[in-house]
């Protein structure tokens, strides 16, 4: 990784409004590294949403700049901007496929807005095709497939001029859990394969857990949290992120274990350990028993990879009076 | 029914159809474009250009206010300036073609309407043009639903082209009123009346027909 694929500088951005204007995005200073799966993660109105779009002018800032490949974005028009577009492949929450093409003539599409010649069309779109596993659809109708597929479709349609940057705007979240992992695993393949930076926002932590390498949590309007996906899963320091991360990483207790300790409190403290690095392997209850000999109850826990590192994080109670003793160690 | 009376109504009905055909081309021809504008120009749109498309809004609502039958007359100085005359088929297509033009216009602006937004912001983030936009996905898109406006359009010109009988347009209109009501020979009526039916039935089916073909919308039923 070297460099940036895209930066925002002091990004701002504010619609006008009956009696004023609303602000959606204030002070956004973020990088997205080259080569990296960088996701942006927020609630619905946080403002993802309108940052994605200011990367290929879809949104304009109001202050601030933003640049792709050095590039200003902001600040480009008219066939500047269009050719800074054709670097920049997007893709869709709900696919924005053409009814009227068929799977064939969709890919084909932005080949023929950048005047590609019909024969090179032609063969581009079958190699697409190829990459993006979707063979014997080719003179399908979007309407004839399913959402996976069609997703595939915009996959390949997004890649067709071939880009530098892939924006995904919640590509994941119209499909099913098993269709979601099948489009994160042909994304993440794309990044490999082709070295394309992809910039992704989702309102769902495991999607980042699953294909990003850098992260960015973004809350009204704001990013409140930014870093190597593996850190601030590690080490969440903002009260948005934890809440993201409680529903995929085991933080919160399981909903019966919680209930049983509220309605009988057995004295005992609580504590939440998250493995990380090297420490993940550690045999650490083993050790607080051997070495201290605390005795301690497991409330529940997980152990999962982000990125290819181990992760885990547990939850135990010991007695209250020796809760210091086992948080030292 | 004599059989005198068969060459007239068959010249009657070719009359109409002429009338018809080439006032619904025209009509096309200047309706299409002027539909597009107006479904593209307000503030925002791909040809933003807010003003422009007010004016035009009002002309059309005006020329779509105005009563066919007073159209005709009101612009028989324009009629006669364009063909020379104000009497006959094709001086009859002048008021057709300028009332089926803002009709069409409004019908082709409300199937472009239709198309997915999310349409529209794939092809801008593919670097598309304004015009390639219009060219490459609006029409496209919207052709199944343009398809039924100018079936309904045609539908219309064969109504209207009944009344430019008053200003000798001839066709089937006028024959119905001629002989029909005013020489007492009501199977003349019926005949005409008739004839229409057919027309009709006939110009909604092939429309129907055609914008079923290039509808993919919803999946075929394929190897049948």
């Amino acid at each position: 990784m070297t460099g940036a694929a895209i930066t925002f500088e002091g990004l701002g951005k504010s619609f006008p409004k009956a009696g004023g204007q609303v602000m959606a995005l204030a002070d956004i200073t973020l990088s997205v590294p080259q080569g990296s799966i960088t996701g942006i993660i927020g609630r619905s109105g946080a403002g993802k949403s309108t940052l994605l779009r200011m990367v290929n002018g879809l949104e304009r800032p109001t202050t601030g700049k933003v640049s792709v490949a050095g590039r200003d974005v902001g600040t480009a028009t008219g066939s500047g901007l269009r050719a800074i577009r054709r670097d920049v492949g997007m893709i869709f929450q709900h696919f924005n496929l053409l009814a009227s093409r068929s799977v064939r003539g969709n890919i084909a599409l932005p080949l023929e807005v950048a005047g590609t010649p019909r024969g090179q069309i032609r063969a581009r779109v079958d190699q697409l095709i190829d990459q993006v596993g979707l063979g014997a659809l080719a003179d399908r109708y979007p309407a004839e497939l399913s959402g996976g597929q069609k997703q595939r479709v915009g996959i390949a349609r997004a890649l067709a001029t071939g880009p530098k940057v892939l924006l995904s705007d919640e590509a994941t979240s119209a499909l099913d859990p098993e269709t979601t992992q099948t489009v994160l695993d042909l994304l993440a393949q794309i990044n490999r394969d082709l070295g394309l930076t992809v910039l992704l926002i989702t309102h769902e932590m495991a999607v980042l857990r699953d294909i990003a390498s850098h992260m960015a949590v973004i809350e009204a309007g704001r990013i409140v949290e930014a870093g190597p996906t593996y850190d601030v899963f590690a080490r969440p320091a903002h009260a948005t992120t934890r809440s993201f991360l409680s529903g995929v990483t085991g933080a919160t207790l399981p909903a019966f274990v919680a209930a049983r300790l509220q309605a009988d409190p057995p004295g005992d403290q609580v504590i939440r350990v998250t493995f990380a690095g090297t420490h993940a392997t550690d045999p650490m209850l083993a050790r607080l028993a051997t070495d201290l000999g605390i005795s301690a109850n497991i409330l529940g826990g997980t152990i999962e990879e982000i990125g290819t590192r181990p992760f885990g994080n547990l939850l135990i109670s010991v007695p209250h009076d020796r809760g210091d003793q086992a948080r030292a160690s | 029914m004599s059989a005198n009376l068969i060459p007239i109504l068959w010249d009657a009905t070719l009359q109409t159809l002429y009338m018809v055909a080439i006032s619904a081309i025209l009509g096309t021809v200047g309706g299409l474009p002027l539909g597009v504008f107006l479904a593209t120009s307000q503030r925002g749109e791909l040809l933003s250009t807010p003003w422009v498309n007010k004016v035009l809004g009002l002309v059309v609502n005006a020329t779509r206010s105005v009563p066919f039958i007073i159209l005709v007359v009101a612009i028989i100085p324009f009629t006669r300036a364009v063909v020379g005359t104000s009497i006959g088929t094709d001086a009859a297509i002048v008021p057709l073609t300028v009332a089926a033009i803002p009709f069409i216009a409004r019908l082709v602006e409300n199937a472009i309407r239709e198309v997915d937004q999310g349409l529209i912001e794939a092809a801008r983030a593919m670097g598309a043009t304004p015009l390639q936009i219009i060219r490459k996905v609006l029409i496209p898109e919207a052709l199944p639903g343009i398809t039924l406006g100018l079936t309904l359009a045609v539908v219309s010109l064969i109504g209207y082209s009944a009344m430019v009988g008053a200003v000798g347009g001839q066709g089937l209109g006028d024959l119905g009123i001629r002989y029909g009501y005013q020489r007492f020979m009501p199977e003349v009526m019926a005949a005409v009346v008739v004839i229409l039916i057919v027309l009709v039935q006939l110009v909604q089916s092939l429309g129907e027909w055609i914008a079923a073909r290039v509808d993919r919308r919803a999946p075929r039923n394929r190897g049948a």
